[in-house]
């Protein structure tokens, strides 16, 4: 992950084994008269690498469940304790790692980086969600996710979010998912994997911080909910786009809608869109200008977007560990007086000359100009396509999901009276 | 109101053009990122191991690890041990006496034994349940030592996290990732080869 190093680790390796030689040869082994046998030094084998393919072979099935509950049996109980499954397997036997909202770094750090590889099971988990979106909408999110589960089961009142800060916070997600690819892709760091708010209770253990930031999200998901996954999840961000031109997405009722509003306020989520009539005729003027308006604006959106993050890109660099600590070396020099850090220390007994480093660190920082103009262009790009998208109108027929948001949880089928009727006809050719 | 279709073909609305369109695209995008990332893919899945030649023993290693206590734990190859009876990595610097007594110790909890084998030869066995993955007898023997005592990240306790929490902060870059075959980097084997 460190490719800016690698100079400096070969330079250190060599000193250091260099040191370690000398002292292996100080005092020569012992021969012992006394027939006695050194114990060999243990070796405890890690999990087996069959049981990462089993991994994904459980994320294939069980995603394949979620879609026959969802499809098939149009049933929310059977959503429920897929989750309840998901919660035990992928988050508390497995403890979460590795997860598909963070393979989406690996897949980064594999695509850019040349000291990284990326396992083939880690590839599956990327990419199984994704495809199934495509198809299904995002049964990934229903059922499979333990994050997203673990939300769901605490759901206990959830309030409305005013659409205008829905739509705020929603940009989350866009400026996570390019910070967390661009870190993964220069070796920095993994964001997601450090910030992820649920890990600790899967573990049982891990920071003071972080324990407490996933007891906020999980106290805050009995009112608001499924916040981590509405207003955070970097990889939901790309199943909802995905979800949006699916192929096939569950329906709230079976047959037709009546539209008799009584699912409108099911959705825990506000994803339910009442029947449109859709602009016609001459009132579709003032909303093709504005649509041309906004498509006009869309390159400035994309360049404003390339300035802003050319600006920040010497902030976002310094999360780079070598060049923050190409910083703090500067820093020190320069006799501010600044404490020295550990890495500070560790770098000057190596011996490696300064201007080496900073000569690394001037690298990375142009990769991460490079990095941060696309990084900005993208967040504004996105933002000016969801202008663009909620200004065009559309006819709706009945009651149905925003397919971005809807998380096929199932909880809709039981508001509808049509669904109702199908489950009662099923009941009485069950028992006739 | 649609005129009918003379030609019997479905009826495809603008909207569902564009949607079609936009799966075919996503599908596409999706197939060139894993068919890019397939050539970047090997079979072999990856483990957290120390390389103790790049280790500079900072102690990092039993506060930053997620698990508590830490996965990393002091190990030692006792082909490379000299068996001292002043060993670097047992006995503190201002030891009193050369003994097991807990004042002499440099380990804060007691995790390495000390046992008379023959002659002036003593056998120093680590203690895991106890290890602490500190690197103060590390530090030791590094110093006045063979260097037979080092970390190594122990695969029946780490959870092997995507990015592990130590290799974050090792300031000497000594955490790599190894196949899952060879999980362990010993000094004994290095020396073998060498």
């Amino acid at each position: 992950m460190r490719k800016g190093r690698i100079v400096i680790l070969l330079l250190s390796a060599v000193l250091i084994t260099a040191c370690t030689v000398s002292a292996e040869s100080r005092f020569p082994h012992p021969e012992f008269e006394s027939g006695y046998g050194p114990p060999r030094t243990t070796a405890p084998a890690p999990r087996l690498q069959m049981c990462e393919l089993l991994d994904v072979l459980v994320l294939a099935g069980v995603i394949g469940l979620t879609c026959y509950m969802a499809f098939g049996t149009r049933s929310r109980r059977g959503i429920l304790l897929t989750s309840v499954f998901s919660i035990m397997y992928f988050g508390f036997y497995r403890e979460g790692c590795v997860c598909s909202v963070g393979s989406v770094q690996n897949v980064a750090a594999a695509l850019f980086n040349r000291d990284y590889i990326l396992p083939v099971a880690v590839m599956y988990i990327f990419a199984i969600p994704l495809l199934t979106a495509l198809f299904f909408g995002r049964v990934f999110c229903a059922a499979v996710c333990p994050l997203g589960a673990l939300q769901d089961v605490v759901i206990l009142s959830p309030r409305k979010v005013p659409r205008w800060l829905s739509s705020l916070l929603q940009l989350i997600p866009v400026v996570y998912l390019g910070l967390a690819v661009l870190l993964a892709a220069t070796g920095a760091r993994f964001i997601i994997c450090q910030f992820d708010p649920f890990v600790s209770f899967f573990r049982f253990g891990g920071s003071l911080g972080i324990l407490l930031t996933g007891a906020a999200f999980l106290i805050a998901g009995t009112v608001i909910a499924r916040p981590y996954c509405r207003f955070v999840c970097p990889y939901g961000l790309i199943l909802g786009w995905l979800s949006r031109v699916c192929k096939y997405h569950t329906t709230i009722t079976p047959d037709e809608c009546i539209k008799c509003r009584l699912c409108e306020n099911s959705c825990p989520f506000d994803a339910i869109r009442p029947p449109e009539k859709g602009v016609t005729g001459e009132e579709r003027s003032p909303g093709i200008r504005r649509l041309t308006i906004l498509l006009l604006l869309l390159p400035l959106f994309v360049a404003a977007g390339g300035g802003i993050g050319a600006r920040l890109h010497g902030q976002i660099a310094l999360l780079h560990p070598t060049v923050s600590l190409a910083r703090q070396v500067w820093l020190e020099n320069s006799g501010a007086g600044t404490d020295t850090t550990i890495a500070s220390r560790t770098f000057r007994e190596s011996g490696i000359p300064d201007k080496m480093l900073f000569d690394t660190a001037e690298e990375l920082r142009g990769r991460f100009l490079t990095g941060s103009r696309l990084l900005g262009a993208f967040v504004g790009m996105v933002i000016c396509g969801r202008l663009i998208y909620h200004s065009v109108s559309r006819r709706r027929e009945g009651y149905t999901q925003d397919e971005g948001l809807c998380f096929v949880c199932g909880r809709c089928y039981k508001s509808c009276p049509v669904d109702g009727a199908r489950r009662r006809e099923e009941k009485n050719e069950q028992s006739a | 109101m649609q005129p009918e279709n003379m030609n019997n073909m479905p009826d495809t609305s603008r909207r569902d053009f564009l949607k079609k369109t936009m799966r075919g695209a996503a599908l596409l995008g999706l197939g060139t990122i894993a068919g890019v990332a397939t050539i970047r893919t090997g079979a072999d899945d990856f483990v957290w191991q120390i390389d103790p030649g790049k280790c500079t023993q900072c102690g990092q290693c039993a506060t930053h690890c997620v698990l508590t206590p830490s996965a990393v734990k002091c190990v030692h190859s006792h082909s490379v041990c000299g068996y001292c009876n002043l060993c670097g990595g047992y006995h503190q610097p201002d030891a009193v006496s050369l003994d097991t007594a807990a004042e002499n110790q440099l380990c804060p909890t007691g995790a390495i034994k000390r046992r008379f084998i023959e002659d002036e030869f003593y056998e120093y066995t680590v203690d895991e349940q106890l290890c602490i993955g500190c690197s103060k007898c590390v530090k030791g023997c590094a110093a006045f030592g063979n260097g037979s005592l080092y970390l190594q990240v122990r695969h029946d306790v780490c959870v092997n996290c995507n990015e592990c929490a130590i290799a974050r902060a090792c300031p000497s870059d000594a955490f790599v990732r190894v196949p899952v075959k060879k999980p362990y980097l010993f000094k004994h084997d290095r020396i073998k080869k060498a």
